[in-house]
């Protein structure tokens, strides 16, 4: 190591360095490209009629519909709803699945139990039970955030339980050499231990609580990103369907993001190793 | 001298749904006061299982151990276990792992700690103690686990296998560190092994087991001619390989065809 610090900089990895960073900014290049060709290539299309606007949109019109909905006082209101539903979902979907897990590692007997009936629960498409939530609870919010946590829940479970499941068993030899029972077996090596999956199970649950939230909003809500498509699409209003759409992909990424970068904080100060 | 550990007898079975495994018959011994004593065997003779009924975690199917005269029941703070690996915990600092015994025996006094950080002082870890395991090296790792073993002031030390997962330089020179300490803490110990030069050359009696179900085949006091033992000086001294031929044909290790 010490050499290579010591070495002045060759020229080589001079060209190295330079080669490393023009792929870098030729593939983010080629990326804005095909973004801003796509936007292009649909706005001349339609507005040369060579396709349909009124089934197909455009650009501009998309643009006008948002700044339209954001007049009315309607967008935040809107986008607000279908992200408070879904961060309410997934939170709750890892919360309630973590402590499932919890309960089903404790019990090895529930866990043998209970395996046929997650694994028969984990294969149903969880959107048959819509029609059922919307009974039982209500059309409303409440029955939106059920409908992504019954999607997140179980997925989480057997996640998060196989996650203890995979703990070092020497490490858990280690905390009862000291006579530690089990509650401190769980809260001195498998819970820290499990951590890392427990927050990659909250990833996976945004996408899923989005999906969840979604179908719940096409189904019973007045309000959300979800309603905004369902009505557009019932009123033959592309426009507001395709504006809606661009708005859920936005921020779908944009909360993606943000639990990644919760994901690094956290494991970062969970680790530090290395 | 007083004997602290006595095996009376013991054995233990392990019941499976392919049948009844025997790890452990008969075994007959005592450790005194302050001894070293390592347990050779062949792998997977069941000498693990003997180390975790001395320290409580497995439950016997016959016979007993008694220390300081009284018997097992489930673990005990007499009792310190060191294991293969460090199992240094990565989401905790140094300090906080070395204190993990104190915490789950809910001792966590000020004396206690203060015990503990002069351990740590003495033994070079202090300035470390708020770093994680990532950032330390192999041996001072071990030296951690050592000291997170002592924290809770056990007076027989059980090391199974405690540095196998190290490489020969390293196990060597950790080797000869943590046998300094428990001399130094004047501390009785158990090493279980497989490698019959690391049993000799920290031992004042190797015992050797047969394959399973194990029973004691021979016990072996090492004298060897060096003035300040330690195990590499051990190992230079003119009877080692005396004793490691002497095992060595007892262990009766072949390449099976």
């Amino acid at each position: 190591m010490s050499k290579i610090k010591n070495q002045a900089i060759s020229p080589d990895h001079i060209n190295y360095l330079k080669k490393v960073r023009r792929t870098k900014l030729s593939i983010l290049f080629t990326q804005i490209i095909i973004a801003v060709l796509f936007f292009l290539l649909w706005e001349v299309l339609a507005r040369y009629k060579v396709i349909d606007p009124f089934i197909t949109s455009q650009p501009t019109r998309v643009i006008k519909t948002l700044v339209n909905l954001y007049n009315e006082g309607n967008l935040l209101r809107h986008i607000g709803v279908t992200c408070l539903e879904t961060i309410i979902g997934f939170v709750l979907g890892t919360i309630v699945g973590t402590g499932l897990a919890i309960v089903l590692w404790w019990s090895e007997f529930l866990a043998k139990v209970s395996e046929p009936y997650l694994v028969v629960l984990n294969s149903l498409p969880k959107i048959a039970l819509a029609p059922i939530f919307i009974v039982w609870i209500g059309a409303g919010a409440t029955a939106i955030i059920v409908m992504a946590l019954a999607i997140s829940l179980i997925v989480t479970v057997l996640e998060v339980l196989n996650g203890f499941l995979a703990v070092d068993q020497e490490k858990i030899k280690l905390v009862k050499t000291f006579g530690a029972d089990k509650r401190q077996v769980l809260t001195k090596v498998v819970l820290p231990s499990a951590f890392p999956v427990i927050v990659n199970a909250l990833k996976i649950n945004v996408g899923l609580s989005w999906v969840g939230v979604i179908v719940g909003e096409f189904l019973v809500s007045k309000a959300g990103i979800g309603y905004l498509i369902v009505y557009g699409g019932q009123v033959f209003q592309l426009d507001l369907v395709m504006t809606s759409v661009l708005i859920l992909a936005v921020a779908a990424a944009v909360m993606y993001q943000g639990v990644v970068y919760v994901e690094k904080v956290l494991i970062k100060n969970n680790t530090h190793s290395h | 001298m007083r004997n602290i550990v006595e095996v009376h007898k013991l054995g233990m079975k392990y019941q499976s749904l392919n049948g009844e495994i025997n790890a452990v018959e008969n075994i007959e011994f005592s450790v005194a006061e302050g001894e070293f004593v390592s347990i050779v065997g062949p792998s997977g003779c069941g000498k693990s299982t003997l180390l975790s009924m001395i320290s409580g975690l497995l439950v016997p199917t016959s016979g007993e151990i008694r220390i300081n005269g009284r018997t097992v029941n489930g673990t005990s703070e007499e009792v310190g276990y060191m294991l293969q690996k460090d199992h240094l915990f990565d989401w905790r600092t140094i300090k906080e792992n070395v204190l993990l015994g104190l915490e789950i025996r809910n001792r966590m006094t000020p004396e206690n700690k203060e015990y503990v950080y002069n351990l740590l002082k003495t033994y070079g870890l202090y300035e470390f103690k708020d770093k994680y395991p990532g950032q330390l090296s192999g041996g001072m790792r071990q030296r951690a686990a050592l000291i997170r073993t002592l924290a809770v002031k056990p007076e027989i030390l059980l090391l199974d296998e405690a540095f196998s997962a190290l490489d020969y330089q390293t196990r060597l020179a950790v080797t000869e560190d943590i046998y300094s300490i428990i001399k130094k803490e004047n501390k009785t110990a158990i090493l279980v092994t497989h490698d019959i030069a690391e049993s000799i050359s920290m031992a004042d009696r190797v015992i050797v087991l047969t394959k399973r179900p194990a029973v004691i085949k021979s016990i072996h006091e090492i004298r060897l001619s060096c003035e300040n033992r330690t195990p590499l000086c051990s190992r230079e001294a003119p009877e080692f390989r005396i004793y490691f031929n002497e095992i060595w044909k007892e262990l009766d290790v072949h390449v099976e065809n």
